[in-house]
């Protein structure tokens, strides 16, 4: 408890570019940046693949491989391979883990929706992406944020290992105090992530309550 | 680092195998063990929140908590508890993260018995605990062990993390290729801990096909 106060009480933490609210601004711009990545990916693939029902095997083959692949070592041989130096090479490594499980859930989401459901959006007349974008992802979109929420908490966890080959963020307090021995600064950096993947969980709960519709949400209640 | 460092110097793989399969059995040992103990503790918790309704959705939150905090900062909270570089400080936080996916896994799996089963079950004069034993568990095998895998894996793939505070199994090769700039470790690494965690799903898979004979009866009749 000491080290806490030890960090967080110490003023010189809190500005600069070495500063609390600097590394917590850096940590969150590379989570985003990373998750959007990973979205305009994994989005448009999992609907197709879910409405046109192809290629699902080869999907859930890769997302179980994908769930083995230990995270530090896909950043340290990513970034070994594209060079070191610059932040966005350590990128690739968070959008290649982030896109599975939202690949994923969009994909069971899509393909999960009830056939009636889908047969009845045909006989009103909807056209194809009709179906898709006004009945299917809406009836899917518990699933996808599920998917989403996966992805974002699993990219801030693996942008503080990324600090230990040079990313910024809170991951930085960790890696620099463990190599320091300083300890307040490695526990304070880790419970700030720590605040901050609760706060992400929190965030998304608040999303699916907005953004789900009444009469989907009811319905998963009763089954 | 020359141009033509390959991706993998097989001579180094030669030389190094002994430090090798030590890394990879302490790895085991980190992964494994946790999911053991989860499922061990996630047995009871499960019976008692299907038990008892009420304590379900406080688990699960809880448990949901659990399972989005970092495995590093988790990690280096318990440091001052239980040590720099021990098996304990990376097998305590994987234990609560395969309960984090057991607990749910044995509800459901208790929750998927279908009531007339239970019923006769009960009609044929099973007490609580033949009927437990005997009738519910074996029918809650498939979704449990699909919870087992997605833990075994996970946990196997994590235990990596913890090269970061000197105690990751395999995942010390990470750190070795990173500080010299030597892919070899990494992708040595990288390939033995997804095998292992394909070999250990493999094995899982297999227990339950030998666990729920009657799946396959019924798809063959």
């Amino acid at each position: 408890m000491n080290w806490l106060f030890d960090f967080f009480g110490n003023g010189d933490n809190w500005s600069g570019s070495d500063g609390i609210p600097m590394r917590l601004l850096e940590h969150i711009e590379f989570s985003v940046v990373a998750l959007l990545l990973a979205m305009v990916i994994a989005i448009p693939l999992g609907l197709l693949i879910g409405h046109k029902r192809r290629g699902a095997v080869l999907v859930v083959v890769t997302a179980n491989a994908a769930r083995a692949l230990p995270t530090l070592g896909l950043v340290v041989l990513i970034v070994l391979l594209v060079g070191v130096g610059t932040t966005w090479p350590v990128l690739i490594p968070l959008v290649a883990l982030a896109i599975p499980p939202i690949l994923v859930n969009t994909y069971e989401g899509i393909r999960g929706v009830d056939e009636d459901l889908r047969d009845s959006a045909y006989g009103m007349g909807l056209r194809g992406g009709q179906v898709l974008m006004k009945v299917l992802v809406p009836v899917a979109l518990p699933l996808i944020l599920l998917g989403l929420r996966i992805a974002a908490i699993q990219v801030v966890a693996t942008a503080t290992v990324a600090a230990y080959v040079g990313l910024g963020g809170l991951g930085r307090y960790i890696i620099d105090g463990l190599a320091t021995k300083d300890f307040p600064s490695t526990i304070g950096g880790a419970v700030l992530v720590a605040v901050l993947a609760l706060v992400v969980q929190l965030g998304f709960s608040l999303l699916q309550r907005v953004l789900v519709s009444p009469g989907v949400s009811r319905r998963a209640k009763v089954r | 680092m020359g141009d033509a460092e390959p991706l993998v110097r097989w001579d180094w793989i030669g030389r190094n195998w002994p430090s090798i399969q030590t890394l990879l059995v302490d790895h085991v040992i980190m992964a494994l063990v946790p999911v053991l103990l989860g499922l061990i503790i996630a047995l009871p918790l499960g019976l008692a929140s299907v038990r008892w309704r009420l304590l379900y959705q406080p688990t699960v939150s809880l448990m949901n908590v659990v399972y989005s905090l970092p495995s590093l900062a988790v990690f280096i909270v318990l440091i001052p508890l239980t040590g720099l570089a021990e098996r304990a400080t990376v097998i305590i936080p994987l234990t609560f993260y395969s309960l984090a996916v057991l607990i749910p896994a044995v509800v459901d799996g208790l929750g998927s018995v279908p009531d007339h089963v239970s019923q006769s079950a009960v009609a044929m004069g099973f007490g609580p605990m033949r009927r437990l034993l005997q009738v519910d568990l074996p029918i809650a095998v498939p979704v449990v062990l699909a919870g087992l895998r997605v833990a075994t894996v996970s946990s196997i793939s994590l235990v990596s993390v913890g090269a970061l505070i000197g105690r990751g199994g395999l995942g010390y090769l990470f750190i070795d290729g990173w500080q010299r700039q030597f892919y070899t470790p990494i992708v040595v690494g990288i390939v033995l801990v997804v095998a292992l965690a394909v070999l250990a799903d493999g094995l899982l898979v297999l227990a339950q096909r030998l666990l729920t004979p009657w799946a396959r009866a019924r798809r063959t009749a």
